[in-house]
């Protein structure tokens, strides 16, 4: 974003409206960092600091503006309780797909990060979990074998450990670049889902921006209680790839959040701003014992 | 051959599809079963129990259809939601009557439409795989055709997994890989050997346990070795301990 973004809000309507739908259309992540920022939806300026302390929500239409996975992890977890796993994890051309190398190098400049998904140890309004949370900024999400590898791995330790698991997802599916491997990763990730359900464990997924295809198709749908950020597009087959088969328009508002939830395929729909305290109720409701001294800190965002 | 002639012989119109299959190697004693119990019967996937070396079997296997008429009743091997649990609620049954699980794979992907999202295309698949982990009885999945992404997988998590000769087994159609690469989806023959989709590739990654070798003209030889095997793979199976035949299966995906 650059600085001339500031003045956003003196361009003709119509031109700001096109420049939303081209954000929105692209399904880049929108992260503010200037002093002005505008709403992709509402379409009005929004103070960068002010955004900031609404957990990146529009204060005008209640957007949730794509996030981080480490902001992510700020606003969940209580402060400094996240111990990450495998953070050197990282993945390789195990296949030689063409230009892969490059994506991989690009994605980690790109998010600072190794992989699509951060996995660790946390504590929640006191109760401890094992926290894995997706990073759009990173190839989009995609499932790749080191992903599905820290999933799993964040599954076992939490079984062995009779810990809940949390799983913030967002996603663009699997990684292609990957071949048939990523698609092994479904069958991974659900495998090791199974055996921390067998033991008797609380699995609790939070479905965000955009939740599509093979994360979809397995540990996203596959918690005891599945929670969503509103407005998420949450689908199987992405709406492009819908239109493209069935030669039709899709309705306003299909695959939102709201929509799987009418459907019966998401438990409740909790904004950013409740999501911490919602986790922790839940996890107390299944027999996580809180630590009293976090929260009284006042350690939330 | 190339791995785009892979793809078009496993797309092959008059390639045997599921029910050839099922006829071939149980003859009548397959007696269908239908219906998810839930919201419908899909026509896409077929089930039912048969005999084999006179012991029973549960056979589930998605049908492409035969001929157009077919093909357009059964959705051309797409299934919906319902087409998964009613292969699940198959499963189950075979587990709680300790027969073994026998599925046929040969479609280009699940459904993408209205539908299929508004009843859970993504959470039948994900239920699927969860399930077929942890059920108490061999399956096998046998990839006959196309083997399209998380539509194939949802009945391929077995104790072994085989392919014909000629089947492919793929992430993402190439189709739909070429065009997200360089934006141009007839650069099928390109993706196709990028994607690794073939049988060979696929058991090099240790994917499959076995290719089964395809004769020039299908003839009933190939459908009784094949019968035989089959028959051979569950007698072996079957002698596994439950808890030993779970833990194999869970480190057979474990190691991807």
């Amino acid at each position: 974003m650059n600085t001339s973004d500031i003045f956003n809000f003196l361009k003709p309507k119509n031109e700001l409206e096109n420049q939303g739908d081209t954000l929105a259309a692209q399904n880049q992540p929108f992260i503010p960092d200037e002093l002005w920022v505008k709403c992709p939806v509402c379409k009005k300026p929004v103070l960068s600091s002010d955004l900031n302390e609404n957990f990146k929500v529009c204060p005008s239409c209640g957007y949730h503006f794509r996030i981080g996975a480490r902001q992510r992890i700020e606003i969940t977890a209580d402060k400094d309780s996240f111990e990450e796993f495998d953070a050197d994890m990282t993945s390789v051309n195990i296949i030689d797909f063409p230009d892969y190398t490059r994506k991989l190098k690009n994605a980690k400049l790109n998010s600072g990060e190794n992989e699509s998904v951060i996995t660790g140890k946390a504590k929640i309004g006191g109760c401890e979990v094992v926290l894995a949370v997706m990073n759009s900024q990173f190839m989009m999400g995609s499932m790749g074998t080191v992903t599905g590898e820290k999933i799993t791995r964040a599954f076992e330790y939490a079984t062995e450990h009779k810990l809940p698991v949390i799983i913030f997802t967002v996603s663009g599916g699997a990684r292609m670049q990957e071949g048939i491997l990523s698609l092994m990763q479904m069958a991974k990730t659900s495998a090791a889902a199974k055996l921390h359900s067998d033991a008797g464990l609380l699995y609790i997924t939070v479905l965000t921006d955009p939740t599509t295809g093979g994360v979809t198709a397995s540990f996203a749908m596959e918690g005891d209680i599945i929670l969503s950020e509103p407005k998420a597009l949450i689908a199987f087959a992405g709406p492009r790839v819908i239109e493209q088969t069935i030669r039709q328009k899709l309705p306003k508002d299909f695959q939102s959040a709201e929509f799987l939830l009418e459907k019966g395929f998401v438990d409740k729909v909790v904004p950013r701003s409740k999501m911490k305290e919602t986790l922790t109720s839940l996890l107390i409701l299944h027999g996580s014992v809180p630590e009293k001294t976090e929260e009284k800190e006042g350690d939330s965002q | 051959m190339s791995a785009f002639d892979s793809v078009t012989a496993a797309r092959a119109n008059d390639r045997p599809t599921a029910i050839d299959y099922i006829t071939r190697i149980f003859g009548d004693s397959f007696i269908e079963l239908h219906g998810d119990r839930r919201f419908a019967d899909d026509k896409a996937v077929i089930g039912g129990i048969a005999e084999l070396g006179g012991k029973p079997v549960t056979v589930i296997a998605l049908e492409k259809g035969r001929n157009l008429k077919e093909r357009v009743e059964r959705n051309f091997g797409s299934a919906h939601p319902e087409g998964y649990r009613k292969a699940l609620r198959l499963m189950k049954q075979a587990e709680k009557f300790h027969r073994p699980v026998l599925c046929f794979v040969d479609t280009s992907g699940a459904y993408c439409g209205i539908g299929a999202e508004e009843r859970g295309q993504g959470q039948a698949i994900a239920e699927n795989l969860m399930e077929m982990m942890t059920l108490k009885t061999p399956v096998l999945s046998i990839l006959i055709g196309e083997g399209g992404s998380g539509g194939a997988l949802a009945l391929a998590v077995a104790d072994e997994v085989w392919m014909l000769e000629n089947a492919i087994y793929s992430v993402i159609s190439p189709e739909g890989c070429a065009s997200i690469l360089w934006k141009d989806s007839t650069k099928t023959a390109e993706a196709s050997e990028c994607l690794k989709l073939t049988s060979q590739d696929l058991f090099k990654l240790g994917v499959i346990e076995r290719i089964i070798r395809e004769p020039k003209t299908v003839d009933s030889v190939m459908f009784d070795s094949f019968k035989t095997l089959i028959g051979q793979t569950f007698e072996k199976l079957s002698a596994v301990d439950t808890e030993t035949l779970l833990a194999k299966r869970y480190n057979r995906f474990r190691k991807f």
